[in-house]
């Protein structure tokens, strides 16, 4: 049905179609509306058989999460920023221990300094953390993505985290459709827990492993992980013959039949704004693709290998890095890429709330055939006034405008 | 794609018109959307809020930096922020105001074509029907009277399904004051 809503209640309503016997949360913007919303229908009565778990903190919704999904239940979360890192240790558990929860991650940069903005810095920080992280670029996807969510999760037997980009999305008022309960029903049946903790018949989980088995729990989780590509294109397909929406997937190819000078990568709601702009230069004779990647974790070294093609040059537009290194998306297309002549860089913007315009986009790809991504790593839209009113009187330092590269950071530290 | 850009005060509703404003499309059976900007929300501080309309699916997430039509819903920011920036040569500005627009921005009307910067008293009208100065419904109206993008009806009944009850009816009888008001403007008559 169609509807004129928030994404947050959007993605509210299709948590809701999934029939989570728990949800156990605690507000933090940007995630705060979508479980105001499971709560209110909770309380209404319109989500049934559900217990909605007020507790004081992350750590507690994520250690709740655990118990309730150990307890063979449905359970679902959702944070952002300083909230996920604050339930950190309870993820990685999570996931240790195969529990099929599935969260939201309201994508916000994490302080200090505070800001509430929208980047990917605090779901790119859980990539090593064992969970599946599927990218959203629009509200349509986010509610898609959620009822995929719960069917990969425990198909492949590991927690699911649903990214999709603080604000920009979940506070956006738009069209969705959202399915009906018979559809969901139809697609997600009732979760049969394969094993969970019953009372009458004890048994342990997550129980000390020393150095004999360690290794080899491991190599069984990364198994699992490696099952989830295979699952995620199975599960999309059958969503998407089901609603027909066409949402979800590894990742997403626009434009990119002709487009063998450029792609660019993108995750997120950027998506989007990329699109309209990529059909602007099409119209100056300017052919570039775009690869929307879905699924960061398990990454579809593959599926991208096949996406990118024959591309000479490839752009991965991203929103968050690693400190003292550089990108965090364009090591992994290099992975993928290894032993092919395509040239990958990284363009570095929409740190913590900027905006990523259309022209934003225009800049990118003119620079990148322009042949202008000269190294791998640029600092895209950055404002060198600023940093000049701060380096000028404190280093005697000044960056020329425009983007900054990474030899450039280097040298103004000689 | 017409593009509107909504600017007021924390408290003022500015956030809710917008979403309104998209709902009336939608409504009418178009692709619509807004956003705020998500700034640290405080009552008084000046507030911007966007809005897009569209016959086919909008995927630009990106803020408004040129809109087709300003809509100001507090008079008090025209000395504090640039509201008018970027505005389409051939736009619309709409202002909560009781004086004449040749008064209140004569710059503006010198710019724009004629007939396009509006003034509507619509926080007057607010009072008068709400008892509270949320001037969402009238500007909305003010915007429909003056571009016919949306009926009047559609403003109505946004407010309607999203406030059921006495207060979506006081909206919708605010809303037809200013749409009245405006249309009469706009033809020449009384309040011109």
């Amino acid at each position: 049905m169609l509807n004129q809503i928030e994404g947050s209640l959007g993605v509210a309503k299709a948590v809701a179609l999934c029939r989570p016997g728990v949800v156990c949360a605690y507000p933090i913007s940007p995630q705060t509306h979508i479980v105001e919303n499971v709560g209110k229908f909770v309380k209404e009565g319109t989500l049934k058989q559900c217990d909605f778990i007020n507790v004081e903190s992350e750590f507690s919704a994520m250690s709740v999460s655990i118990g309730s999904s150990a307890g063979g239940v449905r359970t679902y979360t959702a944070t952002a920023s300083q909230g996920l890192l604050f339930m950190a240790e309870g993820v990685y558990n999570a996931s240790g221990l195969g529990l099929p929860i599935v969260m939201t991650v309201a994508s916000r940069a994490i302080g200090s300094p505070i800001n509430i903005w929208n980047d990917h810095t605090d779901s790119l920080s859980q990539r090593d953390s064992g969970w599946l992280q599927l990218f959203c670029e629009s509200n349509q996807d986010a509610v898609d993505t959620h009822i995929m969510a719960f069917k990969i999760a425990e198909e492949v037997g590991l927690p699911v985290m649903v990214c999709m980009d603080g604000f920009v999305l979940t506070h956006a008022f738009e069209r969705l459709d959202i399915p009906s309960q018979e559809e969901v029903d139809k697609f997600l049946p009732e979760y049969q827990p394969r094993e969970f903790l019953d009372p009458k018949e004890p048994i342990s989980m997550g129980a000390m492993v020393d150095p004999d088995a360690f290794t080899e729990v491991r190599f069984l989780q990364e198994r699992k992980m490696v099952k989830a590509l295979s699952v995620i294109e199975r599960v999309t397909k059958e969503y998407r013959e089901l609603t027909g929406h066409h949402s979800g997937g590894l990742l997403d190819c626009y434009n990119c039949d002709n487009a063998t000078d450029l792609k660019l990568i993108i995750m997120g709601s950027t998506v989007g704004t990329a699109k309209d702009e990529i059909d602007r230069l099409k119209k100056e004779g300017i052919n570039v693709g775009i690869i929307s990647l879905k699924s960061f974790r398990p990454f579809p070294y593959e599926a991208l290998k096949q996406a990118i093609g024959n591309t000479k040059q490839v752009i991965c537009v991203e929103r968050a890095f690693s400190f003292g290194a550089r990108g965090i998306i364009c090591p992994e297309v290099k992975r993928a890429m290894e032993g092919t002549n395509c040239e990958i860089h990284t363009a570095l913007c929409g740190l913590g709330g900027r905006a990523i315009y259309g022209s934003t986009i225009n800049g990118i790809v003119k620079q990148a055939l322009a042949g202008k991504f000269t190294e791998e790593f640029t600092w895209f839209d950055i404002n060198s006034n600023v940093l000049n009113s701060y380096l000028k009187d404190t280093e005697g330092v000044t960056f020329p405008q425009g983007p900054i590269t990474d030899s450039q950071l280097q040298n103004s530290c000689k | 794609m017409l593009q509107v850009r909504l600017h007021g005060r924390g408290g003022q509703g500015v956030v809710t018109a917008a979403e309104m404003l998209s709902l009336a499309a939608f409504l009418e059976g178009h692709f619509a959307q807004a956003f705020p900007s998500f700034g640290s929300e405080r009552t008084g501080a000046p507030v911007v809020a966007y809005a897009r309309i569209d016959d086919k699916e909008i995927r630009t997430h990106e803020p408004i930096l040129e809109p087709d039509v300003v809509l100001v819903q507090d008079r008090t920011l025209l000395s504090v922020i640039d509201v008018f920036s970027g505005i389409s040569p051939n736009g619309y500005a709409i202002i909560n105001s009781a004086d004449p627009a040749e008064q209140v921005v004569p710059e503006l009307c010198k710019k724009l074509p004629k007939g396009h910067v509006l003034t509507v008293p619509a926080t007057q009208f607010a009072m008068e029907k709400l008892k509270k100065p949320l001037p969402g419904a009238p500007m909305l109206s003010s915007l429909a009277a003056a571009t016919d993008v949306f009926k009047l009806e559609s403003v109505q009944k946004s407010f309607q399904t999203r406030y059921p009850g006495k207060v979506g009816d006081a909206n919708a009888e605010t809303a037809a004051l200013a749409y009245n008001y405006l249309k009469e403007v706009i033809k020449g008559g009384a309040n011109a």
